[in-house]
């Protein structure tokens, strides 16, 4: 006898979107970075153009699932690389609930990917603190994550926004 | 023909600017809140005089450093160091508190203990040359 989950359309749409986000940090994960913890998070690319066009809801079981699987391919599942991921993930994910709301006449993802990048530090950056090495140490080194944050937040945002313009991308469903 | 980066930058609305600039702020004053001196690496604790001991910051510590008038306890925690008590009659150097950078130093005068935060190099101040 086969047990058969019943799947819904937003499910496969789901699964779909975190396989893109997947790919992205793999392909991430190629490109030496000369500071631990300083990444281009290209797969937040997604997640902004996910929370545009299917809301906050899809978005934030989109990033979740990425981060689940993507721990579960590099090998670090409950590992402390995962658990940075994890408290990172959750906290942009609290900051773009916030972000979506701000008046989209003025603001647009640039604006959302920059606070979720300046979340997703904050939220790493606590869990180092509070439980992997927690001396003030470290801070010597937060103005660095801060202007990764800014960079890598604006060029993501302008990266989501152009793909999210572009008309030959407006029927492209990732 | 269109340059791609044009076409980067029409997408970036007013406000995004304006995050953007607040970004910018963020980092900065991050940068001059945290890296405005020297991290202290080492603790010189004195007493009368003579050198006690050298302790690194990296442990939790607490030391009973003997004085002319007993015992002064220095108390090691999270990279800072402070005088947790002293026999001294006014306690200037208790009530200082925490020690958190280079050159930073608390004295026990009455008792003839202080404790000292250096870095890697030792700088100048007016109370070492």
């Amino acid at each position: 006898m086969s047990l058969r989950i019943e799947t819904t359309l937003e499910d496969h749409r789901i699964a779909r979107m975190a396989a893109v986000a997947l790919g992205l940090a793999i392909i991430e994960g190629a490109i030496p970075s000369p500071l631990p913890g300083v990444k281009p998070g290209l797969a937040n690319i997604v997640t902004l153009i996910v929370l545009s066009r299917y809301g906050w809801r899809v978005a934030a079981w989109v990033s979740l699932l990425r981060v689940l699987a993507g721990s579960l391919l590099f090998g670090n599942f409950l590992a402390p690389g995962f658990f940075l991921s994890l408290s990172g993930t959750l906290l942009s994910l609290l900051a773009l609930g916030l972000a979506m709301h701000l008046p989209g006449r003025w603001f647009g993802p640039v604006s959302q990917s920059i606070i979720a990048a300046f979340a997703h530090i904050s939220g790493q950056m606590i869990v180092v603190y509070l439980w992997l090495i927690p001396q003030a140490g470290i801070a010597y080194l937060i103005p660095v994550f801060a202007a990764a944050a800014l960079v890598f937040g604006t060029v993501n945002g302008a990266i989501a926004a152009s793909f999210m313009a572009n008309p030959r991308m407006q029927g492209f469903k990732v | 023909m269109k340059l791609p980066m044009q076409s980067v930058f029409r997408h970036i609305k007013p406000g995004d600017w304006l995050t953007m600039c607040i970004g910018c702020v963020v980092v900065v004053s991050l940068a001059l809140k945290l890296w405005n001196g020297e991290l202290a690496d080492k603790v010189v604790i004195k007493s009368q005089g003579k050198l006690y001991r050298e302790v690194p910051l990296s442990r939790n510590q607490r030391i009973e450093v003997p004085g002319a008038m007993g015992i002064s306890l220095v108390a090691i925690e999270n990279r800072r160091v402070r005088i947790a008590s002293d026999p001294g009659p006014r306690q200037y150097c208790v009530r200082q508190g925490w020690l958190k950078q280079a050159g930073e130093i608390a004295l026990c005068l009455p008792n003839q203990v202080s404790v000292e935060l250096v870095g890697n190099h030792r700088r100048y101040d007016s109370l070492n040359y």
